[in-house]
């Protein structure tokens, strides 16, 4: 027993952040994802799946019909990507709508939505890649810091002309030696003489809106003396206006997709800024920023969800006209095969995205940073393989310029990038949610070492029954389950995967200790597992809800619902076993070998085929 | 009468949106329109938006929306109102009952509502684009007995008459009518405003009442009944032909020379 236990805690220790203490102070409102790492599913923060209220519904149903029209009348989004420029009349049009204040508060002008009107929204914005982009560049990302962390003053002063769109906001983090390690900006803000002004310089590059933003968030270092007296360098975060002077840009990047959003290099030299517009605490930037990306990525789910469903519309009257051998396309079983993963992956983004947006607007601070870092990995991969997908139905055609299927393609692939890569995020999810297990079991092993006898006892005896092939039962399924009964079996599978993946962090916890910080193609394994497993329980709450209110067409939803269920199952199975291997046996060790001789070598490493010896 | 005090009644139609491919229900007693989007009929958002012009240039004074129809034509109605109309009235009418409605019902509600509101312009759309019956604002003309000038592409309010520019085949024709007066409007007439999501958002203050046929005196029987909807013929491939000669040999054998 005292050896698992040290080693449980050498484990659970190395997971936190140095200087972290293990005490629990108050658990800040551990939304969904976290609990899953404990091998448990908090039910009533998914079941029933988040409505709104009618009153809601009916004024969504109003904002649609002119946003939708708006989109497919007045956007030519063929001339935007052409001129890379969105013209001066849509943007008009778009701050006309509104669109540049949907979050922001009715009493400073905006329209005050929720985040779950806000993603209904997202799904027509998308439609253009580029206006997409550029307004969530200033509203997302750009004005968010004012909106979550100003003060009422900076409130009053700066969002009703973002509202309206009579200034654009962009949102200044990157540098050059600075992007997913946003912690090692260069960039310095230093008090004035009279203390009255910070004055700024530096670089920022890759700045959506940069161009033709008036309002900035800029994140630079500043001084901070802490309370041993020390000076030390801190991130603060600062409303810079254009006004302000001193500022200057580069000419827009040439990009791949996204081509008419404003992408450029920003400069500040010596600019003034008051001390009333620093954002939040001097030195407590890092954090502001963190707190705008996190609450900003939900988002993306429902965007790229509607962009694969107008997808459908355009490939699937295509494929049931285009006839080769005598026969509709629509009725050969592979293309088949591509529109029902169109449409599964459409709902799997939908139901994560709304669920999240959900949760997000209940009342309190839910912290639902994993969540929305789920969402943007799986609905950005999901809309990249989407529209790849979409573009081979139409074969030849798809990619020629006259159609608008490589403009798609080209425009998601920044969807993997930006925002936080990808990668970076598969490791905050992994990480964030190891270390609350981590705190968690620590929490447990110092009772037991404290001599609560009850908890090792219990501990022990939920050991050797699993040891017994017990039935996994978390609640979901059954007579007093939340789960409908049409999908019972997927319900199973989910209660099944979370158990075992809930042992699999454990195990991992208790084998790497400190060093599984360092384990990144076993923390992507863990990540993969949780995003699966957030997904499938999005899609059956989701279905279940709809069966049970009678929407229209829930058979359909219940079946997507299963088909996802069984494939995330059966790919969760096979991490799960790959989690419970060592690394000889799970190709990491070769995958990392063939890595580094490439990367010694600098090159491939084979002889040519064609080369002989003799 | 001063010009100003004109007070204008507008007439909305909820129907399927422009854009959906429209599908026979498989009994052919209708279009499926279930879980299928709707918007307001294109002709009468022309009629609101020449209401709000005219009363943005102080020419009316108040603008009213009125639809006839289930509890969804609400959301039509909010859609005038944030395009700049002052109140909406709901004329709720029941699912067997408007299976039946038809220009001749909408007209006795429209003069009706006409004559309890004590407006003198009644703005409708020439038509709508789900049935395509062009007969309701010159109905209602009727039973109010006042002058119409139906397919305006331009209207001027001119004291107490209205000079209308009607598009005819292969022209224009101006005429002047005396108020009150019913006008529909033809695509030309204007370009319809968006609803911005802002006025959407004031306009939810703006009062929408809601009453019945019954409550207008107005019986909804019809002396209508639909037979059978079809979908149009599948139009079949064409052929090539190489020279003037296989043309012209081709339309005789079909009979078309």
């Amino acid at each position: 027993m005292s050896g698992i236990g040290l080693l449980l805690l050498r484990a659970t220790r190395a997971s936190l952040p140095a200087g972290a203490r293990c005490l629990r102070t108050g658990r800040p409102c551990p939304a969904f994802a976290k609990e899953l790492f404990m091998g448990k599913i908090e039910t009533k923060d998914v079941f029933p799946f988040p409505e709104i209220s009618n009153e809601e519904l009916k004024e969504m149903n109003q904002f649609v019909g002119p946003v939708e029209k708006f989109f497919s009348e007045e956007v030519d989004s063929k001339k935007i990507d052409q001129d890379a420029k969105i013209p001066p009349e849509t943007l008009n049009g778009l701050k006309n709508l509104g669109l540049f204040g949907m979050q922001i508060p009715e009493e400073y002008g905006g329209l005050g939505l929720s985040n779950t009107m806000y993603a209904r929204l997202g799904e027509i914005i998308s439609l253009d890649g580029s206006i997409g982009v550029t307004l969530a560049a200033h509203q997302a990302i750009g004005l968010k810091g004012i909106l979550i962390a100003g003060t009422e003053e900076q409130k009053e002063k700066y969002l009703p002309k973002l509202a309206s769109g009579e200034h654009i906001a962009a949102f200044c983090l990157t540098e050059p030696g600075s992007g997913s390690d946003s912690a090692s900006i260069q960039s310095r803000a230093i008090l004035s003489e009279d203390g009255k002004n910070f004055i700024l310089n530096g670089s920022k590059i890759w700045i959506s809106n940069g161009g033709i933003a008036d309002v900035f968030t800029v994140f630079a270092r500043t001084e901070v003396v802490d309370e041993d007296g020390d000076v030390k360098d801190k991130i603060t975060a600062f409303i810079v206006e254009r006004a302000f002077g001193g500022i200057t840009h580069g000419k827009p990047e040439d990009k791949l997709g996204i081509r008419g959003s404003n992408t450029c290099e920003v400069h500040f030299e010596n600019t003034q800024v008051p001390i009333e517009n620093v954002v939040g605490e001097v030195g407590g930037g890092f954090k502001v920023a963190m707190n705008i990306l996190n609450s900003g990525r939900f988002s993306m789910g429902s965007a790229c969800a509607g962009m694969i469903k107008k997808l459908i519309e355009m490939t699937a009257e295509y494929a049931c006209t285009r006839k080769q051998f005598n026969k509709k396309l629509s009725d050969f079983e592979l293309i088949q095969e591509k529109f029902a993963l169109l449409a599964q992956k459409a709902y799997v983004m939908e139901s994560m995205a709304y669920l999240t947006a959900g949760m997000m607007d209940r009342p309190g601070v839910p912290d639902c940073s994993i969540e929305a870092a789920m969402v943007k990995v799986f609905s950005s991969e999901g809309a990249w393989t989407c529209v790849s997908e979409a573009l081979q139905i139409l074969g030849g055609l798809g990619y020629m310029k006259d159609y608008p299927y490589e403009r798609y393609l080209r425009d998601c692939r920044i969807l993997l990038i930006f925002e936080g890569t990808n990668e970076i995020l598969r490791m905050y999810i992994a990480l964030t949610g190891m270390q609350y297990a981590g705190k968690i079991l620590t929490d447990k092993i110092k009772a037991i070492k404290r001599g609560h006898a009850g908890l090792a006892l219990e501990m022990f005896w939920s050991r050797f029954r699993d040891s017994l092939g017990r039935k996994v039962d978390l609640g979901l399924v059954g007579k007093d389950g939340v789960v409908h009964s049409s999908l019972q079996e997927s319900g199973k599978k989910l209660e099944e995967n979370i158990y075992y993946f809930g042992f699999n962090v454990e195990g991992l916890l208790r084998r790497f200790g400190k060093t599984i910080v360092d384990e990144q193609l076993i923390l992507k394994r863990v990540a993969d597992i949780l995003i699966n497993l957030y997904a499938m329980t999005a899609v059956i709450s989701r279905a279940s809800r709809s069966i049970s209110i009678g929407l229209r067409n829930h058979d359909h939803e219940v079946m997507l619902a299963n088909l996802f269920c069984t494939e995330a199952y059966f790919k969760n199975n096979y991490a799960i076993t790959e989690l419970d291997k060592y690394a000889p046996e799970n190709m990491d060790e070769s995958i990392k070998r063939v890595a580094k001789q490439v990367l010694e070598k600098r090159a491939y490493v084979c002889s040519h085929p064609l080369e002989r010896t003799f | 009468m001063a010009a100003s005090g004109l007070r204008a009644l507008v007439g909305v139609k909820r129907v399927i949106d422009y854009a959906v491919k429209v599908r026979v229900k498989p009994d052919k007693t209708g279009v499926v329109t279930d879980g299928v989007k709707h918007s307001m009929n294109p002709f009468c958002e022309i009629a609101v938006e020449e209401a709000v012009r005219l009363k943005e240039k102080k020419l009316v004074s108040e603008v009213i929306v009125v639809s006839c129809g289930p509890q969804q034509c609400q959301e039509t109605i909010r859609t005038a109102l944030a395009m700049g109309a002052d109140r909406g009235m709901h004329v709720e009418i029941p699912p067997k009952d408007y299976e039946n409605l038809g220009p001749f019902q909408v007209a006795k509600i429209l003069a009706a509502l006409a004559k309890k509101e004590g407006v003198n312009l009644v703005l409708l759309g020439k038509q709508a684009i789900d049935d395509d019956c062009n007969q309701t604002g010159q109905m209602t003309a009727a039973l109010l007995d006042w002058p119409q000038g139906t397919f305006a592409s331009e209207v001027t309010v001119d004291g107490e008459h209205l000079t209308v520019e009607r598009e005819i085949d292969g022209g224009l024709e101006t005429v002047q009518l005396k108020l009150p007066a019913v006008v529909t409007a033809d695509l030309r007439l204007n370009e319809p405003r968006y609803a911005t999501l802002p006025n959407i958002m004031k306009a939810k203050k703006k009062k929408i009442d809601v009453m019945k046929a019954s409550d207008l005196g107005v019986e909804l029987t019809s002396r209508v009944k639909v037979l059978s909807v079809e979908d149009p013929p599948q139009r079949e491939a064409g052929v090539k032909v190489e020279s003037v000669d296989a043309l012209v040999a081709k339309l005789k054998e079909s009979g078309h020379i």
